[in-house]
């Protein structure tokens, strides 16, 4: 793809850039930049929450009969904490909210989202949804779980308000990705630049647009949900309640029914930002590039019929159970699509392993681990006895803890500088990858064997029998909480540097808008739209 | 992953042996590719880059030939399905009811035996018995007997879990789920709660002991003499107008929906089941 731009905000001419005031700027940012910029921040601020307190978990579980945690209520509230700080508050503000807004615009060549205010608004409704979250878990009374499942959630057994303040924290962040959503498939659909057609587009604005309609369908069913719950707890309702005519089960419908295309939520930029670093550093364009969108769209559209297969023991019929693991066997289809053509777009490139390109290589084959266990999980009849196991917990973490993350630290190195102007250390960089795809691969493998032989997910202490593999899993955790902490450092150091970065840093390979405008971007680009040929 | 003690479990590690063996290949060959690709195409021995973009037979090969493998997967697997669904000619039933956080195990065609399995503490536990594992009263079942459960729960949704024996279902308050077991060597086996239910979750320990035909029927009748809650051997429609005040799912009923072959899963027994 070839582009033109004719902007005149081009480098030498940052300083003359008209930026508003701190707190105009900030508060009430109508820059699609600058609430990318404060998206990212707070993702890494809710996932360092988040990542402490899986530090917290995995000491208590280091030994048996350990007592960091001592009651089990507790525990269950930062295990449901945890949970949702990383989806929430970590993986999509990152993925969706930060690159999304800063890349969505510059890649398909337009000036800003199409709703700047409600762009605004999107992520100032974030804060006091963690904020609610954190009241929840400090007030230790939302131990239910992050798939929230009645009875438990329910008044009668968590009766104070810590659970409705988690409750509505949801309500207040899928709100945040709604409207989002209508943002991000407004402008795309109406705010190209010309000459570039939905078949031109970049994968990452493809991935962007799927992980948009996802939402848009999906948060509505899980709002409905959450909103029946607060009135069962609150209100007297019986939605849930078999003592009033309700079903348990329909809530786990409707949680999954939103849950499922949700994991596909958080995963799909990532396809899209690694497409792009594969192609970037391989110095060759993307493999089969229309087969990669559509593999995107297909993953999106079965994403919304196999729900149920979180919910094989729940007392559906047999032949419910049937179809459900024959629908998720078939996501293997279009995601082992994405995963060789990734490869065919590196078989004859001439590869650099920069930092972004290792993070990349990395979560292919971490998220291909975390693929073919959900293989194993999607047989209804081996999930009878990995159902809930360690073995859910390691396959779920190999996607989204290794896969998702993975993906935003390598759309992280990627464009810092391009968002920044400044490099990151490209040494502290590789001590970042290796430190945390040691540690993660020595948390979460183990985990694979203790689902195995029978280890619940969710238990504060545990049999003797699991004490080996969880000793292994903790110091694996804590290698990963140091590499957290390296990362901490190679953002000091990015942003403490004082190197000047061209246009198009990574060189030829680059061939996306956005490394046609200056590192960083002038505060409003494309004053004159680029047109594409 | 734990030895099999009962058919399903064993036919779950026949089908888990041969997944892994398509997984573990088909991440062995990913690996291989993504190793030859950096070493072969890296910058430095391979500095031009080739452009294809296009190839449609491999694009082709790499979309059926996973779908060949799901299919080879799958026939195994939708019959095990269909086997681990439920027994259809049971020798004994036993209802299974969840509580925060104890299990109660019933009889209902053994006089109604009744009681509840509560965890032994940690500081009550006898030299050899397993922390975290071991139940004041272990569920007694024949050894090589089909043996049908039937679980439900009084208050929030747990889950009846024994990992050797192949055993698990959810127990959902409002709902009659079944499935089925066969033990086929005596001794203890055990599971645990395996849904989140609360503070003590991880205490409420499964202890299965599987016993020979001639032990069980002696268990039975000092059984019947501790924890029966019917006379024993009235007729299941006596038992079923036994209002006692937790239970109210009658087995006639399920009874009777396993007659027209229709699963009790399906069955919404009477709500008052958390009212109590």
């Amino acid at each position: 793809m070839s582009a033109t731009t004719h902007d005149d905000a081009h480098g030498h001419h940052d300083a003359h850039d008209h930026k508003p005031g701190f707190v105009t700027r900030w508060l009430f940012s109508t820059n699609h930049k600058d609430i990318g910029t404060l998206y990212l921040v707070f993702a890494v601020f809710g996932g360092t929450v988040g990542g402490i307190l899986s530090e917290i978990m995995r000491a208590q579980l280091n030994f048996p009969g350990n007592h960091v945690v001592d009651s089990g209520q507790e525990w269950n509230t930062i295990v449901t904490s945890h949970g949702l700080l990383m989806i929430f508050f970590s993986v999509m503000p990152a993925l969706i909210g930060g690159f999304g807004n800063w890349f969505i615009p510059l890649m398909i060549g337009a000036p800003d989202m199409a709703f700047p205010r409600l762009n605004n608004i999107s992520f100032w409704l974030l804060p006091p949804a963690f904020i609610l979250i954190f009241t929840g878990l400090m007030m230790g009374e939302s131990g239910s779980g992050w798939t929230l499942y009645p009875p438990l959630s329910n008044a009668q057994f968590e009766p104070g308000p810590g659970m409705d303040c988690t409750l509505f924290a949801l309500h207040l962040a899928g709100i945040s990705s709604l409207l989002g959503a209508m943002n991000f498939i407004t402008t795309i659909f109406n705010m190209r630049a010309p000459g570039m057609t939905l078949h031109k587009m970049p994968l990452f604005v493809w991935s962007e647009l799927v992980t948009a309609f996802l939402l848009l369908l999906s948060i509505p069913v899980l709002a409905g949900a959450i909103t029946m719950l607060i009135c069962d707890r609150n209100f007297g309702t019986a939605f849930f309640d078999p003592a009033g005519g309700g079903d348990p089960v329909l809530f786990q419908h409707l949680f999954w029914f939103f849950g499922h295309p949700e994991v596909y939520i958080m995963i799909l930029p990532g396809f899209g930002i690694v497409s792009h670093v594969v192609s970037t550093f391989s110095r060759k364009p993307i493999f089969g590039y229309l087969g990669m969108v559509y593999a995107m769209v297909a993953i999106g559209a079965i994403g919304f019929v196999v729900w149920a297969h979180h919910m094989f023991l729940s007392g559906i019929s047999v032949d419910t159970r049937a179809y459900f693991m024959a629908a998720t066997l078939v996501i293997a289809v279009p995601t082992g699509i994405k995963i060789f053509s990734w490869i065919a777009t590196m078989w004859g490139g001439s590869i650099e392993l920069k930092v972004p390109m290792l993070w990349a290589i990395g979560m292919i084959f971490v998220f291909t681990i975390g693929g073919v266990t959900g293989i194993v999980l999607a047989n209804a009849g081996i999930d009878q006895i990995v159902h809930n196991t360690y073995y859910v917990v390691a396959h779920f973490h190999y996607v989204l803890s290794l896969g998702a993350v993975f993906s935003i630290f390598c759309g992280f190195y990627y464009w810092i500088g391009k968002m920044s102007g400044r490099q990151y250390p490209e040494f502290w960089g590789k001590v970042h990858f290796w430190l945390t795809f040691i540690g993660v691969n020595l948390t979460f493998f183990p985990q694979h064997f203790l689902g195995l032989s029978g280890m619940p997910r969710r238990y504060p202490d545990y049999p003797e029998a699991f004490a080996g593999w969880n000793f292994v899993s903790s110091i694996g955790a804590y290698i990963g909480g140091v590499a957290l902490l390296v990362f901490l450092y190679v953002c000091y150091r990015t942003f403490t540097s004082k190197e000047h970065l061209a246009d198009n840093y990574w060189g030829e390979g680059a061939t996306s808008l956005e490394w046609s405008v200056s590192s960083p971007p002038p505060f409003h680009t494309y004053a004159e739209l680029p047109r594409i040929r | 992953m734990q030895p099999a003690f009962s058919p399903v479990k064993q036919q779950i590690i026949d089908l888990h042996n041969l997944v892994l063996v398509i997984i573990t290949l088909i991440t062995i060959f990913v690996g291989a590719l993504l190793g030859w690709v950096m070493y072969r195409y890296n910058a430095k021995r391979n500095p031009v880059p080739g452009q294809a973009t296009h190839n449609t037979l491999l694009e082709v090969a790499w979309t059926v030939v996973p779908v060949l493998i799901l299919v080879v997967m799958a026939i195994p697997s939708f019959t095990l399905v269909y086997y681990e669904d439920r027994t259809h000619d049971p020798d004994l039933t036993i209802k299974v009811t969840g509580h925060q956080w104890y299990w109660e195990y019933t009889y209902p065609d053994q006089g109604n035996i009744d009681f509840s399995s509560y965890i032994v503490p940690d500081d009550q536990l006898k030299p050899g018995q397993l922390r975290l594992l071991t139940a004041d009263h272990p569920l007694v079942v024949p050894v090589n007997k089909n043996i049908r459960i039937l679980q439900t729960s009084g208050d929030v949704i747990h889950s009846f879990f024994i990992p050797s024996l192949g055993v698990q279902r959810y127990a959902i308050p409002g709902r009659t789920i079944e499935t089925w077991m066969r033990v086929e060597k005596p001794g203890v086996y055990y599971g645990e709660c395996n849904q989140i239910c609360g503070t003590n979750h991880s205490r409420m320990p499964i202890m299965v002991q599987a016993v020979s035909a001639q032990d069980f029927e002696t268990w039975l009748v000092q059984a019947k003499k501790e924890f029966a809650t019917a006379t024993p051997g009235s007729a299941p429609d006596t038992m079923a107008r036994d209002d006692r005040p937790t239970g109210s799912d009658h087995p006639s009923e399920n009874d009777r929906a396993a007659a027209n072959d229709r699963p009790a899963a399906a069955l919404l027994t009477a709500a008052n089941e958390v009212q109590h």
